[in-house]
């Protein structure tokens, strides 16, 4: 019996990759074949919608930066998350429309405004979300995993509810501030101004952080956090300070992402954060959970999977189904490749 | 990690923090000290509550002198000081306003708790039981409840039953074997569509007609008369598990709990977009499936049965039951016939979830709970027992999705948010993950709220708190779902088992299991 049951589970892992791995590859096969028909068929609509894709991608990549943070050193999914993204773009609209006038047909002046507010932002959502983990998480550090888990989806609807008491269950609007100028237009495809802005604030965001957690001293303490407390803690490094830090850090990136969203797609709605935040650890998951660079890329790829099916003519399902195609990714990357395009062999899969 | 190290060095005693500062100083405190303050705190609480509603500063004077005097040490000053209470409370019901129910509940509530210990593992459930089987009779005739209002009808009381069976199979899942489902509403819409599917017009383009009542046999459509379609719809729900299951369950504890959301969020796209796959109407989209087929047993068996068993729910009832001495008149509804066949269908579940907690199968659950690496070397075969209880717990879902959906005679796509899936894991939590007895008690409480008691506070907290010409505006009924995530964070803070914890789930939590994955190179690598 005990001979039986423990058997399997090694030949299992080295037999999976001939035949699921092949369904797998087949499925990706069907998708570029889709997509090579789009953009012989209707080219222009297609660079289009590719373009719309990468800006919603560097929406979601801060985003999905904030569930990788936080699985890295917790093996913990924040969802949260997805809410303090939301109250990141009332608070952004609150800051910009109530404290620095912002309003429709400024010029320049925009650019300091935005600025100032993209820095209370992430503080305040960096501020939040540490507070969370302070209240919420850290109490549960030595309890079963799924503990903090289930308190996160606790947290997720208080944190929507405070939303929806505090800005009423209508979408709340903000000034419309980006312009629509074109940076350039080649044969029909054209980028304007306010989708350029948001790779702009997201690059030097992405660095920023990059920055942080490869070279300074603090990413190197979240680092080893990361790979193991115990010897952290050994070493001298304040683990629960650590922690804290990578939720502040995560936060005010969700914050980033908030200001992106208010002013880019210009409505916020307090329901709006739990659904995105899927869709953002669904990208997380693509790239492979832990992992920066990997966030990133399944980010784009999850804003381009959704422009293609929301953009595209061609046997495109439509927006009705987005959320369908996006869950069936997480659940088909879960089930072929559970490390994610560029992460390591996890034994979550096993 | 850290916390682990230094938990294993000393269990109890570790004073950090201010939690465990505040109970340690609270411990030190002699018996007698803590037992006074207790008392005067309760005095004080409920004089305050006094000021503001009458019923309610009686009701904590009550349930805390019922409690503190159960504490007391010598039986005949125990059971002497309870028989003071009943004889006081009889001498207030009689001389001044409290409410005869009031005084019959108590007393009633009293004869349970004098059941002696050995026959109270069957006594307080039959008590229970014979208590809610009645519930029709005495539902109007119940006292206000403070801040609660009225008592929850008979409509509401079906309601609640149903989210008890599901609250129920979903404690067989995430209590018994431990697996996280964020995406049971997937199983209650399998249910409930299945239900609809077979018992309505949905497709008329056939015609079959199989011992439904009260229908025009030349109607076209599938009408399947409910019991057969009960079954079958548990039995689907449990194959629609299976579906789920055997691709994900592979995967550990939260990778889990994602997948199931995942599935429980396309489910109900699918439903609502359902109205034209490849041009065929399978859900008929965002207008739901409406009416169903009235459920009954038919015109044979209630001539058989003398009328006992009704033939056709919604036309059944028109007999009067008259108690003379309690002033019951109660004319039997077909809302009163649906709450006894929820009764029975949750005695059902109650039944197959008692029986397969120590079965084979429910103690390799319990294994897989505790240690999944060592119940396999143990041999239990992973995949295979995950499964049984992914089906087990499927397949009361969908028997309660298809029984709600014949009593609203309705399926709508939007019933079956996320929000329903955490609501039915709330229930599981705050009643204690792994005991039925608290999960239905959690189920039943929260399913009260959810239909009628949350807007019922509202009402009260508006009218009766005002602050110096300041008076609420708010309907608690639109924060349900905050409400829910305050009593998630608060019971997983404070008390992780729940309120009726189940003893062994009680000690893991505390105590924490080994929970680590099953090949975790980092950590085996510093451990060795």
């Amino acid at each position: 019996m005990a001979a039986d049951a423990s058997a399997p589970a090694l030949p299992v892992r080295l037999r999976r990759p001939s035949l699921i791995s092949s369904i797998g590859l087949f499925l990706v096969a069907l998708l570029l074949i889709w997509l090579g028909v789009n953009l012989v068929k209707t080219p222009g609509d297609f660079f289009q919608v590719l373009l719309i894709g990468i800006t919603t991608g560097c929406v979601y990549a801060l985003v999905a930066l904030g569930y990788t943070l936080v699985y890295g050193i917790l093996e913990l999914i924040n969802f949260a998350h997805g809410d303090v993204f939301m109250l990141g773009g009332m608070l952004t609209i609150t800051y910009a429309t109530g404290f620095f006038n912002l309003h429709q047909g400024q010029g320049w002046v925009i650019v300091p405004i935005v600025f100032a507010t993209l820095l209370l932002s992430m503080l305040t959502c960096g501020l939040i979300n540490a507070t969370i983990e302070f209240v919420a998480y850290r109490p549960l550090r030595s309890a079963p995993r799924l503990a903090p888990l289930i308190t996160a989806i606790g947290v997720s609807f208080i944190i929507e509810d405070i939303g929806l008491a505090w800005k009423g269950p209508n979408y709340v609007s903000s000034p419309d501030v980006f312009p629509h100028t074109k940076v350039f237009s080649i044969g029909g495809v054209t980028y304007e101004w306010n989708k350029m802005i948001v790779v702009l604030i997201t690059v030097p965001v992405l660095l920023g952080l990059l920055y942080l957690v490869q070279r300074t001293r603090q990413g190197k303490a979240m680092r080893a956090t990361a790979q193991d407390k115990d010897a952290s803690a050994m070493m001298g490094i304040n683990v629960n300070r650590t922690i804290s830090f990578t939720f502040l850090i995560a936060g005010s990136l969700a914050g980033a992402a908030g200001l992106l969203y208010a002013l880019y797609v210009t409505t916020v709605r307090f329901d709006q954060g739990f659904q995105l935040g899927l869709i953002a650890f669904t990208a997380a998951v693509l790239g492979g959970i832990g992992n920066l660079p990997g966030a990133v890329l399944g980010a784009i790829l999850i804003g381009l999977i959704q422009a293609f099916n929301e953009g595209l003519n061609w046997h495109a399902p439509g927006s009705d189904w987005t959320e369908s195609i996006v869950f069936s990714i997480l659940i088909l990357i879960l089930v072929f490749r559970p490390e994610g395009l560029l992460g390591e062999q996890t034994p979550e899969g096993g | 990690m850290s916390q682990q190290l230094t938990a294993t060095s000393s269990p109890r005693g570790e004073q950090v923090g201010f939690r465990n500062q505040a109970r340690a100083w609270w411990r030190s405190l002699p018996a007698v000290e803590r037992a006074g303050i207790a008392i005067g705190i309760e005095v004080a609480f409920a004089i305050a509550l006094f000021f503001i509603d009458h019923a309610l500063g009686y009701g904590v004077l009550i349930v805390s002198t019922v409690y503190w005097v159960r504490r007391l040490p010598s039986f005949p000053l125990r059971t002497g000081a309870q028989v003071g209470l009943i004889v006081l409370l009889a001498i207030l019901a009689a001389a001044w306003t409290t409410p005869w129910s009031l005084v019959i509940l108590l007393g009633v509530g009293a004869a349970i708790t004098w059941i002696p210990g050995r026959h109270k593992s069957w006594g307080v459930p039959v008590a229970a039981l014979v208590l809610a089987v009645l519930y029709p009779f005495y539902a109007d005739k119940m006292f206000t409840m403070p801040v609660f209002g009225v008592w929850p009808d008979v409509g509401t009381g079906v309601y609640m039953l149903v989210f008890i069976m599901m609250a129920v199979g979903l404690n067989i899942v995430v209590g018994y074997a431990g697996l996280l489902d964020l995406g049971y509403v997937a199983f209650y819409a399998t249910g409930a569509y299945t239900a609809a599917w077979f018992m309505s017009l949905q497709f008329s383009h056939t015609k079959w007609h199989l011992g439904a009542i009260g229908i025009d046999p030349s109607l076209p459509g599938i009408h399947v008369s409910m019991w057969p379609i009960l079954l079958l719809a548990g039995c689907v729900t449990a194959l629609f598990g299976i579906i789920i299951g055997l691709p994900t369950l592979r995967l550990r504890g939260d990778y889990l709990a994602i997948v199931t959301l995942g599935f429980g969020e396309i489910l109900p796209q699918v439903a609502r977009n359902g109205d034209s796959l490849g041009g065929f109407n399978l859900t008929n989209g965002p207008n739901g499936i409406t009416p169903l087929d009235a459920p009954g047993f038919g015109h044979t068996l209630s001539r058989i049965t003398g009328g006992f068993l009704p033939a056709n729910y919604l036309s059944c009832c028109s007999r009067t039951i008259n108690v003379g001495f309690l002033h019951i008149h109660h004319q039997i509804a077909s809302y009163d016939v649906f709450f006894w066949t929820a009764i029975v269908l949750l005695l059902f579940t109650v039944f197959c979830s008692l029986r397969l907690q120590y079965s084979r199968l429910g103690r390799a659950w319990i294994a897989i709970r505790e240690d999944e690496t060592a119940a396999a070397a143990m041999g239990i075969p992973l995949m295979r027992t995950k499964t049984w209880a992914y089906a087990s717990g499927a397949f009361f879902g969908g028997i309660a999705g298809a029984y709600y959906a014949v009593f609203k005679s309705a399926t709508f796509p939007g019933d079956f948010f996320f929000n329903i899936s955490v609501f039915i894991l709330c229930m599981v939590i705050l009643g204690g993950m792994g005991n039925i007895w608290g999960v239905i008690v959690g189920a039943a409480f929260l399913a009260y709220l959810n239909q009628e008691g949350l807007a019922n506070t509202g009402a009260w907290l508006n009218s009766n708190i005002h602050v110096a010409g300041w008076r609420p505006n708010f309907d608690p009924s639109l924060y349900a779902s905050g409400i829910y995530g305050v009593i998630i964070l608060v019971v997983m803070l404070f008390r992780p088992e729940g309120l009726i914890p189940s003893r062994r789930r009680a000690a893991e939590l505390h105590e924490g299991v080994h929970d680590e994955p099953l090949y975790d190179a980092t950590s085996a690598g510093a451990e060795a």
